[in-house]
């Protein structure tokens, strides 16, 4: 049982929980994820951890309420448990030295990228980010990021804050001549981002994703196609070279069980929350 | 003096050369229910065929059983309705009785030596074995007392077959054993690949309990590679020895275009959806699972017919085994094969999968398959299928489980220096467990690459002598 330390609210419908599991802090780098069970007829979930406090023994993700599960844990409060966490999972990021790095994240995946900022910053890198949201109001983590950044951009959709659309992103690219791109976000803005990078030959790496299960390995649900290789996100990845990933694949099989998670959230929502113990 | 003449002892009785059938749920019923098929023995059931154990005076059975009970010994106390006996000669080697009973090939172990077996059918030991196991479930399982503690600590990875064996040999033994589980719930493929028809998940809970019971801790969601290493277990963390038992957990994909469209699954994937996560319980359980109306499982062995046989219980209306090399070659029991037949499964033999096509939203309609012919046997003894030009035929599908086989995980062997492994990513191990690393032992599937539930449970209990051994010199 994983107690949450603390819960806030960063956006209407996007959670940051602090939860105690000082194996995982311990172990934890930038760019890792775990995989939780909320409860005993709980599915498995991924989730880009955010944040660790060693001395605490805490880690720290952040998620939208979407589906039935995610729902679930907004309702959570703090001092509550959930069942499982595993973790570290996943290939640890390279960090070292790149030179001028920019950083574009998108919705939710704002919170991660934080922890990639902080250690591109860390390792000696001038890092330009980029946070962006469907709309202002979504948006999170302006001021740490600016804080963190030496230069700092925001995107919406509908233009309602900043720039509107990453079109602008060809522009300071143009100007900035950076060295590496990480792009963590939905699948459509990390497709979008590697195509306005790839005439400019900027190492892009993006973080994927997919449909996972048990998340080490052993399922394939996340098998995704870089290179024309097929690849596990969990254990090969999450990072992957975007200039080489079957983003159009990804996409489809990310709605695989689209029409099950909308049933099984709308049955949620319809009754109003029910346990995932016993009957 | 009491003296017996020969003319007044019982004549015995005679032998019936048929074994006593095992009651199953029937074919037309369980093929829509995830229920246990086999409903084992009644008491009654039992005893008639323990009596036709002949008691032989050098039994040949046991050299079948990777973990040498005394088969022999545990039916005479059936016989004489000593079940508690019975249940505890077994226990002596096997910590995992109802399991073994159940999912054990003993038409390839134990009873592939039963003299009987030469006239007629061998003695149903698996079945008697259930017999006991259950019987002593349904009264409470007792837990005997352990060795005096060595102070000793002992580092399990991986809470399958081998795992929960060598735990249970070395808490016995006196030695504290933290088994490391990855997964979320303990048993490994006991509950993540064997489907609840086959082994309901409740016995695995129970045997699982039974091995805490003998005080061993298992720490569930902890991926040993990933959070501690090997080397940090044994320098940091005050282990004595380490027991790398992680099976052979990952799958293997065909590589033929069209893999990845929707609805095709890795048979992991697959079990590990519809047994660990209960998705044949969707929505009550949140994992889903999406089954068609023509689901077509590749490959022959058992996790090819569990596969089939749970995509039936999920509501297809066909399904269909296809394998590229004939009947005679399938490696699945030829129990299970029966049990798939029965319950309407069909299976084209000797072809083979080229390509998927699929629909615009990334579903597989079609499969393009070719037709195979044996040629000469290959490295495994078995023939080896050759295509046949321009056989290629097209099946209409909407579900897929690629059941070819799987590979070892490689965690373990990345995130631990010093470790010998050969080219196929199995740990090197001598016939006790030892690896190239001082006091690190692996044995299981880990090892020996995909293979049986007892034979990881042999390797486990052999490995657990080693590590008794190695840690009382230390």
């Amino acid at each position: 049982m994983y107690k949450i330390i603390a819960k806030k609210e960063l956006a209407p419908k996007t959670k940051l929980f602090e939860v105690y599991a000082p194996e995982i802090a311990e172990k934890a780098k930038p760019g890792q994820f775990i995989i939780l069970v909320i409860g005993e007829k709980g599915e498995r979930i991924p989730f880009n951890i955010a944040g660790y406090d060693q001395k605490k023994g805490t880690i720290t993700f952040v998620f939208d309420e979407v589906g039935k599960t995610t729902k679930q844990l907004g309702v959570l409060k703090q001092g509550e448990y959930i069942e499982n966490i595993t973790g570290p999972l996943g290939n640890p990021s390279e960090i070292k030295k790149f030179g001028k790095v920019l950083c574009v994240a998108g919705g939710v995946m704002i919170a991660p990228m934080l922890l990639q900022v902080q250690a591109l910053r860390n390792a000696g890198n001038i890092v330009t980010t980029v946070i962006g949201a469907m709309f202002r109001d979504l948006l999170f983590f302006e001021e740490e990021m600016k804080a963190l950044s030496h230069k700092l951009y925001v995107a919406t959709d509908d233009g309602s804050k900043g720039y509107k659309g990453l079109g602008f992103l060809k522009e300071i690219i143009e100007k900035e001549k950076f060295d590496r791109c990480i792009a963590m976000g939905p699948v459509v803005m990390m497709k979008n981002v590697s195509e306005i990078t790839k005439p400019f030959s900027i190492a892009t790496v993006v973080t994927l994703t997919p449909i996972m299960v048990d998340g080490m390995g052993m399922c394939g649900v996340c098998r995704v196609t870089v290179g024309g290789k097929m690849k596990f996100a969990c254990v090969d990845g999450p990072e992957f070279d975007g200039h080489s990933v079957d983003f159009d694949e990804l996409i489809k099989r990310q709605r695989l069980f689209l029409p099950e998670e909308r049933l099984s959230s709308l049955l949620w929502e319809r009754l109003g929350g029910y346990s995932t113990v016993g009957k | 003096m009491e003296v017996i003449a020969l003319s007044e002892s019982k004549p015995k009785p005679k032998v019936q050369k048929e074994v006593v059938p095992m009651p199953k749920q029937k074919p037309e019923v369980r093929r829509r229910n995830f229920n246990e098929v086999a409903l084992g023995y009644t008491e009654e059931q039992a005893i008639a065929e323990a009596n036709r154990c002949l008691q032989c005076p050098k039994p040949q059975c046991v050299q079948g059983c990777p973990v040498e009970i005394c088969i022999s010994a545990f039916i005479k106390s059936i016989c004489e309705g000593k079940y508690d006996e019975a249940i505890g000669e077994i226990k002596k080697k096997n910590a995992l009785p109802a399991i073994c009973g159940r999912v054990c090939p003993q038409e390839e172990q134990c009873q592939k030596f039963c003299v009987l077996g030469k006239v007629g059918d061998p003695v149903s030991i698996g079945r008697l074995e259930r017999f006991v196991a259950d019987w002593e479930r349904a009264r409470g399982i007792k837990v005997s007392a352990n060795a005096s503690p060595t102070g000793r600590k002992v580092a399990v990875i991986g809470a399958g077959p081998a795992g929960l064996a060598i735990a249970a040999d070395l808490a016995k033994l006196g030695h504290q054993v933290v088994v490391f589980e990855a997964l979320h719930l303990p048993g490994g493929v006991l509950v993540y690949g064997i489907p609840e028809f086959r082994l309901p998940k409740s016995i695995v809970q129970a045997e699982v309990d039974y091995i805490k019971r003998l005080g061993v801790e298992v720490k569930l969601g902890y991926l040993v590679g990933r959070t501690y290493t090997i080397p940090e277990l044994l320098k940091k963390e005050g282990f004595g020895a380490v027991f790398v038992g992680t099976g052979a957990g990952l799958p293997q994909f065909m590589g033929v275009p069209g893999e990845n469209l929707g609805g095709i699954y890795s048979a992991n994937e697959f079990l590990i959806r519809v047994n660990l996560m209960k998705a044949y319980a969707f929505p009550a359980y949140d994992t889903p699972i999406r089954i068609g109306r023509h689901v077509v499982v590749i490959g022959g062995g058992n996790v090819a017919m569990d596969s089939a046989r749970s995509a039936l219980r999920l509501g297809a209306e066909e399904v269909c085994i296809v394998y590229r090399r004939s009947r005679e070659e399938l490696p699945a029991r030829k129990e299970e094969i029966e049990n798939a037949e029965e319950e309407g499964i069909t299976c084209k033999f000797l072809a083979a999968p080229t390509r998927f096509v699929g629909d615009d939203k990334g579903w597989v309609r079609q499969m393009e398959c070719i037709c195979m012919e044996l040629g000469a046997p290959d490295e495994s003894g078995r023939r080896r299928p050759v295509p046949v030009k321009g056989s290629e035929f097209v099946m209409d599908v909407d579900t897929v489980v690629v059941a070819i086989g799987r590979t070892p995980n490689p965690i373990i062997q990345r995130t631990t220096e010093g470790l010998e492994v050969t080219k196929w990513g199995t740990i090197v191990a001598d016939e006790n467990g030892k690896t190239s690393l001082e006091g690190v032992y692996a044995g299981g599937d880990i090892v020996t690459g995909e293979a049986t539930v007892i034979s990881a449970m042999g390797a486990g209990k052999k490995a657990a002598k080693a590590i008794h051994e190695y840690l009382m010199k230390k």
